[in-house]
């Protein structure tokens, strides 16, 4: 069965179809792909399938749940978890702590167990803490772990936002361009970064400009235009799709 | 190099150590108190700083506003006196019926209102205080409307609690236990929620929090606290009008946070320390105290924007050993 469903979906703002009649499905354990030219509707996407935006029209349904309408915390709390493209950092925290956010669902505790710092929240917090730390030293943060979140540089918040989606222990992760505004060596790291959760067969949604990240690690690649699905299929069949090049080379070339 | 700031959470050690160099600061405190009037400055120091730590963790914290938490310290207040005095109540009674009943008031409240953003929160919270204070004024068969009314004093079990030095040490027990709990709450995943939603909402969401229920639940809170600061304050003095309950008072809160330093425990607690004292002794500026007030304040905040607690624990750290340079 599908982890994921997207029937019809439409999303629309004031007249602008930025997402219109998605329909497909992403399996457990792959790697899906979303490309398209800028203002295709990737972001627009990521927010509809992590309930930030609610769709227009048409239906999600996750791990066998209709989540259509539901707030983002219920898409949280039944598997998903992800990134921003444009960073959505708490940086009144420390780098630690915002990786600790992310266990958030793993470490719900009633409102006395906090005041009164029950035994048994000391010791588990002791766990997140040394949970955290490791994703942060798994993603190449290790240095930074008592650093404020305001202190690191930009390929570092973008790294720091991964150990928290992962901190959740997501059954979907998704990744709205990672290694969007980085520079080359910054973006390798992402790119090898992004290769390692493949390979530990995390259920991936990727949105990346960067192709040969795409068509290396995706299983399935989804490219959209004007908000609408112009092709679907694995590396091969996309990557040879006359539409897709057209798209994405201009008419002339095609 | 980058180290852990003041003003963010703290480690472990500090939870310890800074309600460790609270107990001290009360416990030596009145070995410089000449008479019963520093007792008396003290105790109302203690009782504001009460009502900033709870407001601080809903405005500094979690990032929200509350223009209108001197009507919860006057719901307690009133609430205390009224079970008290006219009906008979035992004052532990009393605040033990007062502080939950507020509590859901709060929640009741709080459900529609904390869905708003900033300056509607900021509207809608100012037009919940001047409401529960035109009530207070207006309800004068309970309340005694504007000329007040009085309260019986403290007393748990037969013993009764008088003169200012007891009261001190009281309040000032109440003010360590109001600390410690906000301190452990801060340090919790509870917490962590709040100022990850104030850092930002959506990536809260996404993390799982339902962020309008952690906003609720912190408004409640800091409704607590004022509440049980309002109750003691109206023991205290043996005597309240509607005066602490006003629009007025509930800005004085919210410039004693931010004046100590919002998303500071400690910083709240000077906050009110400082703003409770200062107009203490600028009565030596007679006709011109709230001109020096008000000059005070704006220099602290050109000087010091992040306030009090914050700024100086920066400038000390920046100052201190372990600075390493650029
Ligand atoms: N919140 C919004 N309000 C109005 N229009 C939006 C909003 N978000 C996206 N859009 C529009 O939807 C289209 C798709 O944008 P987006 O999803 O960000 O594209 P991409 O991520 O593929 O670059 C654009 O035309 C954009 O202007
Ligand atoms: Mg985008």
């Amino acid at each position: 069965m599908s982890l994921l469903r997207v029937e019809r979906m439409s999303k629309e703002f004031g007249g602008v179809h930025a997402v219109e009649g998605l329909d497909f499905a992403i399996e457990p354990g792959a790697v899906f792909s979303i490309i398209g030219p800028n203002g295709a509707g990737k972001t627009t996407l990521i927010n509809l399938l992590t309930g930030v935006y609610k769709p227009s029209a048409g239906r999600i349904l996750f791990a066998g749940r209709d989540l259509t309408g539901r707030a983002p915390y219920e898409f949280a709390a039944a598997g998903m978890a992800r990134t921003f493209q444009n960073l959505q950092v708490f940086f009144n925290m420390t780098a630690l702590e915002n990786v600790m956010v992310g266990r958030h669902l793993h470490e719900r505790c009633s409102l006395a167990a906090a005041m009164l710092r029950f035994p048994s929240l000391a010791r588990a917090e002791r766990a997140c803490r040394e949970y955290a730390v490791g994703l942060m030293e798994f993603v190449g943060l290790g240095e930074h772990v008592g650093a404020r979140a305001d202190s690191l540089s930009y390929g570092a918040l973008k790294r720091l936002e991964i150990a928290r989606a992962l901190a959740a222990e997501p059954k979907l992760l998704l990744l709205d361009e990672p290694a969007a505004g980085l520079n080359q060596t910054e973006t390798q790291g992402i790119d090898a970064l992004v290769t390692q959760l493949a390979a530990r067969g995390v259920t991936v949604v990727l949105v990346e400009h960067n192709m040969r990240l795409v068509m290396g690690v995706s299983h399935e690649i989804l490219v959209l235009d004007y908000g609408k699905k112009l092709a679907q299929g694995d590396a091969a069949t996309v990557g040879n799709d006359p539409r897709v090049i057209e798209a994405y080379l201009g008419a002339g070339v095609a | 190099m980058s180290r852990t700031a003041p003003g963010f959470a703290q480690p472990a050690a500090h939870r310890i150590r800074g309600p460790a160099a609270l107990a001290l600061c009360i416990a030596l405190l009145p070995l410089a108190f000449a008479n019963n009037y520093y007792y008396e400055v003290a105790v109302l120091v203690g009782l504001n700083a009460i009502t900033c730590v709870g407001l601080n963790l809903l405005v500094g914290y979690a990032g929200q506003i509350s223009l209108g938490h001197a009507g919860f310290f006057g719901l307690g207040a009133y609430g205390s006196a009224i079970l008290t005095a006219r009906y008979g109540w035992p004052p532990l009674g009393a605040l033990v019926a007062v502080t939950p009943g507020v509590a859901a008031l709060a929640y009741l409240i709080g459900r529609p209102i904390l869905r708003l953003k900033g300056h509607y929160l900021a509207m809608a919270t100012l037009g919940m205080g001047v409401i529960i204070s035109i009530v207070i004024a207006t309800e004068d068969r309970w309340t005694g409307g504007p000329d007040g009314m009085s309260v019986p004093p403290l007393s748990v079990f037969g013993f009764t609690l008088q003169g200012e030095r007891a009261w001190y040490w009281v309040v000032g027990g109440c003010l360590l236990l109001a600390v410690w709990l906000a301190l452990n709450l801060i340090e919790s995943p509870v917490g962590r929620a709040l100022r990850a939603l104030h850092g930002s909402e959506v990536g809260a969401e996404v993390a799982g929090i339902d962020s309008a229920r952690a906003k609720l639940m912190v408004f409640v809170v800091s409704a607590v606290y004022a509440s049980a600061a309002g109750s003691l304050a109206a023991h205290y003095s043996g005597f309240i009008t509607p005066s602490k309950v006003t629009f007025f008072h509930s800005i004085e809160l919210v410039t004693m946070v931010v004046f100590g330093g919002m998303a500071s425990v400690f910083g709240a607690v000077a906050g009110a320390a400082v703003l409770t004292m200062l107009p203490q002794f600028l009565t030596l500026f007679k006709e011109y105290e709230t001109v020096v007030f008000g000059a005070v304040m704006m220099g602290t905040m050109i000087f010091m924007p992040r306030g009090l607690v914050p700024s100086l624990a920066t400038l000390f750290a920046d100052r201190g050993p372990s600075k390493v340079p650029p």
